[in-house]
């Protein structure tokens, strides 16, 4: 479970302070499905930030769970990102020059698996996508939605407790962003996950069980 | 994970990898080369020195030729002087002829006390004395000269006055003949220093204790060939005839030895005049690390002598060889630290901007859990396997660069311009520097050839892990400071 209180973020930009979280607090509880929407600039990618424990807030509190992510050092936030909170991007973000399988496998570098269990783990997760035959091809070998379905094999691998995805359909056709958004329900739903979306597309958000809005760094909740 | 991404990054990234390991290929190679040439032309150099100053010897002890005092002739042009009576006249033909003995031009003698000094001297394992010393020989042959027959220089002869006859051509002409030869006079109860200490035995026998006092000589066999002598026959030095004993050659086949002639000191110094007299002690320290307090040992106990150790006198080698030495020491050494400089700069500059380009990519894994010193190290690998890969390659073209040097094996020329006696270079009958050399020289053929040894191997690859490790420090350093935040802010 996430509770944020009185999280502020401000980024100096030379003389100029901006603040991209102002005063946010909110609960999330294990288990729900919630899409963020908002403006360009509005605080969305700062928001996930926080919550995917890659930046601390300049004040308030981020909890997840019994963690304090505000406080935590570097390598506690790598440890929890490593073992509790899985990331899909846009871009899909997947390492060029390692294939399916090895780009599911670097996921799983951090926690330490042997060269089999690692494998076959990964392996496993392309299968859950849909990718089980697709293992040896190289991103660029892959369509969009392919891509996407590895890099979310590669956030699933490693059975997290918290999914982040940022603007997941962003760079996919209406088609495939309806399977992307299928397969991301479908593992919501079979796994428990907390799954917490970032997304300017409507429908998307239309899917989520809560919805909440985020403008000028002030985050609200959508009726 | 480490060695799959190692080699996936490094197969998917092939023009980066091989612009980097070709830089540090071409650096490392030159480095072996001019290594290896080095201690080629080193080992020539000590060839040269050992036919000279011989093997072992690790100092040389001189005096500093001095300006002559007023009314010293003994340092001008040799001239030689005949008396009206001197010569043998026969058919109208007067024969003169004049033998000397006399120190080497352009060194200078001190006292043999110095040598139980230099023994003195605080370890220093053993030490012996030489003459250097030239034999020079005038052969003339003039018109037997009767009263009144002389004509003033540039005039004719008068009308009815007798042709000019006698002499060797029987019309009234002159024949000169100037030959000269080295020698070297040294004690034959020490050979265990100096130069017969470099030498083979090629026939006979080399000089002995029970040699003392004789008139026995021992001769370079290139100067016994050339002057049509054996082991047997006998050698005239100053007039005085001395049996040659045994014939010496260089060990080194490409040098020559530093004398035509050796005979014993103490008849080299009664011969010319030099009674207590050398003109070198060549000195052996007790170990190499003993050589520069012996060599400060010697110049305090002789102030006014010349001290030199065999680094000193590597510079005292000149002709081709040392324009090689010169060629390595300055343009090979600065041209292999630059293209090693521009080697590494350009692997540093490669690191960093690959690491700059996958900012996304180290993000993405930071986002994922990877930690800093996991992407260090894998940055930092990737450039060590660069730089391997590049030393491998440089090991591979520098072999062959010497290869190449030990196929084509320059000759160089070497001459020593030194206060010892040399081999008096093109001295043989007929020849001669009459009055010309103003030091003695030993010039000899050197082969240059290109030793590999493990240091330079070790070398090369401490340079391509250096290299390597240097570019993925910088580069690990540079990815290290990227924040996943940043890094995916960037991005979007």
């Amino acid at each position: 479970m996430y509770e944020l209180t009185n999280v502020t973020k401000k980024y100096d930009q030379g003389k100029r302070s901006v603040v991209a979280l102002s005063n946010v607090s909110v609960s999330i509880p294990d288990g729900q499905m919630i899409a963020i929407q908002g403006p360009t600039g509005g605080g969305k990618s700062t928001l996930l930030q926080m919550l995917g424990a890659l930046d601390r807030p300049t004040d308030g509190t981020v909890q997840l769970g019994d963690a304090d992510l505000s406080r935590l050092g570097d390598g506690k936030l790598g440890r929890i990102r490593a073992t509790q909170i899985g990331f899909v991007f846009q871009g899909f973000n997947l390492i060029p020059t390692l294939t399916a399988q090895e780009n599911v496998e670097t996921a799983l570098a951090p926690i330490g698996l042997g060269h089999a269990e690692r494998r076959a783990r990964a392996a496993a997760a392309l299968d859950s996508v849909g990718l089980g035959d697709r293992g040896g091809h190289l991103p660029a070998e892959l369509s969009g939605g392919q891509q996407q379905r590895v890099a979310i094999a590669r956030a699933l691998v490693k059975e997290p407790t918290v999914l982040l995805a940022d603007e997941p359909t962003g760079n996919l056709d209406e088609e495939t962003r309806d399977e992307i958004m299928d397969l991301l329900e479908g593992l919501w739903r079979d796994r428990g996950l907390t799954l917490i979306v970032v997304t300017h597309d409507s429908a998307v958000a239309r899917r989520a069980q809560r919805r909440l809005q985020i403008k000028k760094g002030v985050l609200k909740e959508v009726a | 994970m480490f060695i799959t991404y190692l080699r996936r990054e490094l197969a998917g990234r092939r023009k980066q990898t091989a612009i980097v390991a070709i830089g540090m290929a071409l650096a490392i190679a030159l480095v072996i080369i001019v290594n290896s040439v080095s201690s080629g032309v080193q080992l020539a150099q000590a060839k040269v020195l050992e036919s000279v100053y011989g093997v072992g010897t690790d100092i040389t002890v001189s005096q500093t030729p001095t300006a002559p005092a007023a009314g010293d002739t003994s340092g001008a042009r040799q001239k030689f002087d005949f008396g009206a009576a001197d010569g043998t006249a026969a058919d109208g033909t007067t024969t003169v002829n004049t033998s000397r003995l006399s120190a080497t031009r352009g060194t200078s003698t001190f006292d043999s006390t110095a040598l139980a000094t230099v023994g003195n001297v605080d370890n220093v394992s053993g030490a012996a004395a030489t003459l250097a010393l030239e034999n020079t020989t005038f052969n003339g042959a003039l018109p037997t000269r009767t009263q009144g027959s002389a004509i003033a220089d540039g005039a004719a002869p008068a009308a009815g006055a007798t042709p000019p006859e006698g002499g060797p051509d029987g019309a009234g002409g002159s024949s000169f003949d100037v030959n000269s030869f080295s020698v070297l006079g040294l004690d034959p109860t020490n050979e265990a220093v100096g130069p017969l200490s470099a030498v083979t035995l090629t026939d006979g026998r080399s000089l002995a204790k029970t040699d003392a006092g004789t008139n026995v000589a021992v001769l370079d066999s290139s100067y016994a060939t050339s002057a049509s002598l054996a082991t047997g026959d006998t050698v005239s030095i100053a007039g005085t005839d001395f049996s040659i004993v045994g014939l010496v050659t260089a060990t080194s086949a490409d040098a020559a030895t530093a004398a035509n002639v050796y005979i014993p000191l103490d008849v080299a110094q009664t011969l010319s005049g030099l009674t207590g007299q050398v003109s070198n002690i060549y000195v052996q320290a007790a170990s190499s690390t003993d050589i520069g307090q012996v060599q400060a040992g010697i110049e305090k106990a002789l102030p006014a002598a010349t001290v030199k150790t065999q680094a000193d006198l590597a510079s005292s080698v000149s002709g081709s060889l040392s324009s090689a030495s010169d060629l390595v020491k300055n343009l090979g050494l600065w041209l292999s630290l630059i293209v090693l400089a521009a080697a590494f700069l350009i692997a540093v500059l490669f690191t960093v901007t690959g690491v700059t380009r996958r900012t996304r990519e180290f993000g993405t894994l930071k986002a994922i859990g990877w930690s800093n010193g996991r992407i260090v190290r894998q940055v930092a690998g990737e450039s060590l396997v660069q730089g391997l890969i590049g030393g491998a390659a440089g090991i591979a073209i520098g072999l062959l660069g010497i290869l190449v040097v030990n196929i084509v094996a320059p000759t160089l020329t070497a001459g020593t311009a030194v206060a010892a006696a040399g081999p008096g270079a093109g001295a043989g009958p007929g020849g001669g520097r009459f009055g010309g050399a103003t030091q003695a020289a030993a010039t000899s053929d050197i082969v240059l050839t290109a030793p590999v040894t493990v240091s330079v191997i070790l070398i090369a690859v401490g340079l391509a892990v250096l290299g390597g490790l240097l570019a993925g420090a910088i580069g690990g350093w540079r990815a290290s400071r990227l924040r996943p935040a940043e890094a995916l802010r960037s991005i979007a």
